[in-house]
């Protein structure tokens, strides 16, 4: 059985009559267990060519689902719903509603990068994991994830100046997801360092946000990149036939 | 082979001017007790780690290219590299200016624009902290230089991620006798035991600690590291250590969640192996900079005879 028909056996698809007689054998509950017709109809064509499109897709149409990246991957072993195999099978078919069912963990990715360490055909699943979740939020299927937030954060900084300061990444990360800097794990954490080197750690806290590290020189630099982003996200837009609509 | 002691280009990282600053302390009091030489790169740039690549891979490419070209023009051939990330990015970025036209042409429009030479692949080497140790000393001389063996100190190597994946960016892995592996990496083994520790047999040395999203998915990150930290433990490992700025903060900062969040406290170390190597050597404790560390090693290392 194609591994998308298991989605044909969940719940909302399985019929049981109460009360059923097919010549004149009772086959009532559960001995009438019926899977409910269905056609897919409502392919995209282009989802391949889609993914294929955005950055650390290129490879995908490569895969012979040998399942080898699921089977090394980190997070699939903590969640048996994190698939990079089947969402690679859906993704070559065109099935998008059947893809847009798991919008909500496809960001986990850590790019711990075992499936392309495993994987026989460099496809890079980690790459079309990125895409994926990128391509997943161009489309308007789900609202920004927290990792895209603070990879943006994180690129941001790197852009404007050259280098970053973790304390301000970890700052505008808590601020633009709206969590607050007081949870008691990370009070708990600094505030051992405090108590044991309280001058160094103060001094260090103050000198950051005073001199904040840049690289000199990076004016050039910065222009180049932002102009070059630009023109990637225009790209995108234009291979997700996304130009003229809102981005979500 | 390198010749003995020679200089090599330092690229600390943007992590080892904040969190990991315990790192850059620790690898450069190293280097100094070994009689290595580390010149810095001048006026380096982030490598991107694991987020500019999410918005694009060809910039990432860039910012290394940019350092490695910094490397060539002070007249360097081998760039040293403590961290995971920044290592990763630059042997990443050798290995996509070499075989990925567009990564070569971004590059030349980048390069160009942003006013400098243009990197071309095969210039300089990159190598990390663990390769330049093995290299320009060797397990048979540190041994010998060992001034405060680590005797009785089981530890469990830790080398992450992007030390040895994926496979095809490190040409010069999997060699065979003397070279590094990349499914079973032993290079952090080999320094400290010749430091004198005891390596326990840790099956997790190069799983993922979930770094990548340490703080935008905390709770897959706090089930990752506790799985590593209980493995260690369950190893017999006083102490976890680690060559990654990343790992390490990411190890600190889920041990205490774990514990806050799951109630489930552990008691191993997380030391950055210069660190221990560092006080093997001889140097301080404050010297390798333990106090910076969130994980408060201090009584351990008393026990240990190694303050």
């Amino acid at each position: 059985m194609p591994i998308h028909e298991k989605s044909l056996i969940r719940p909302e698809n399985l019929v049981e009559h109460e009360e059923l007689v097919i010549d004149g054998i009772d086959v009532s509950g559960h001995w009438s267990t019926f899977i409910e017709g269905r056609s897919v109809c409502d392919y995209n064509e282009n989802l391949q060519d889609e993914i294929e499109a955005m950055a650390g897709g290129e490879y995908i149409s490569r895969c012979w689902q040998c399942g080898s990246c699921t089977n090394a991957c980190t997070v699939n072993a903590i969640n048996p719903d994190f698939n990079p195999r089947y969402w690679i099978y859906l993704i070559r078919l065109g099935m998008e509603e059947e893809l847009v069912r798991d919008k909500d963990i496809i960001w986990q990715c850590v790019s711990c990068n075992k499936c392309t360490y495993a994987c026989p055909r460099e496809v890079n699943p980690e790459g079309v994991m990125k895409a994926t979740a990128h391509w997943l939020e161009l489309k308007g299927h789900t609202e920004k994830k927290p990792s895209m937030v603070f990879d943006e954060a994180f690129s941001e900084q790197v852009f404007e100046t050259g280098k970053i300061e973790d304390g301000l990444v970890l700052r505008q990360f808590f601020s633009r997801t709206g969590q607050k800097l007081t949870q008691p794990w990370l009070v708990a954490l600094v505030g051992g360092l405090i108590k044991r080197f309280p001058v160094f750690y103060l001094m260090r806290l103050g000198l950051s946000t005073v001199l904040r590290p840049r690289t000199s020189g990076w004016g050039r630099a910065r222009a180049a990149i932002n102009e070059y982003v630009e023109e990637r996200e225009a790209a995108n837009r234009k291979a997700l036939g996304l130009d003229g609509k809102g981005a979500e | 082979m390198a010749s003995k002691n020679k200089a090599v280009a330092y690229y600390p990282g943007c992590a080892l001017e904040g969190t990991g600053h315990a790192y850059n302390r620790s690898t450069k009091a190293v280097g100094k007790a070994l009689g290595l030489d580390l010149v810095e790169l001048k006026n380096w740039n982030c490598c991107g780690a694991m987020e500019v690549k999410n918005i694009d891979p060809k910039i990432q490419t860039y910012l290394s290219a940019r350092n490695l070209s910094i490397a060539e023009d002070m007249g360097y051939d081998t760039v040293m590299a403590p961290c995971n990330g920044c290592y990763h990015n630059l042997k990443k970025a050798e290995y996509d200016l070499e075989n990925d036209e567009g990564s070569k042409q971004v590059n030349e429009r980048l390069s160009s624009k942003a006013g400098h030479k243009t990197y071309e692949a095969g210039k300089v080497e990159t190598i990390h902290a663990l390769d330049w140790i093995k290299r320009e000393i060797g397990d048979e001389e540190l041994s010998r230089r060992v001034k405060k063996s680590l005797k009785g100190l089981k530890v469990a190597n830790y080398y992450g991620c992007m030390y040895t994946r994926p496979r095809h960016i490190f040409p010069e892995k999997d060699k065979g006798p003397g070279s590094e592996s990349t499914s079973k990496p032993h290079f952090m083994d080999e320094i400290l035991a010749a430091a004198g520790a005891e390596n326990v047999d840790y099956p997790l040395k190069t799983a993922c600690c979930g770094g990548a999203h340490a703080l935008s998915d905390s709770d897959t990150s706090t089930r990752l590291v506790l799985n590593l930290i209980e493995t260690a433990e369950a190893c017999g490992a006083d102490v976890i250590a680690t060559e990654c700025p990343t790992c390490h903060t990411g190890l600190e900062m889920h041990q205490v969640r774990a514990e806050k969040v799951l109630g489930r406290k552990t008691k191993v170390k997380i030391l950055y192996f210069t660190q221990l190597l560092g006080m093997a050597l001889g140097l301080s404790p404050n010297t390798v900079g333990v106090q910076e560390n969130f994980s408060d090693a201090r009584e351990l290392i008393k026990q240990k005879g190694l303050a």
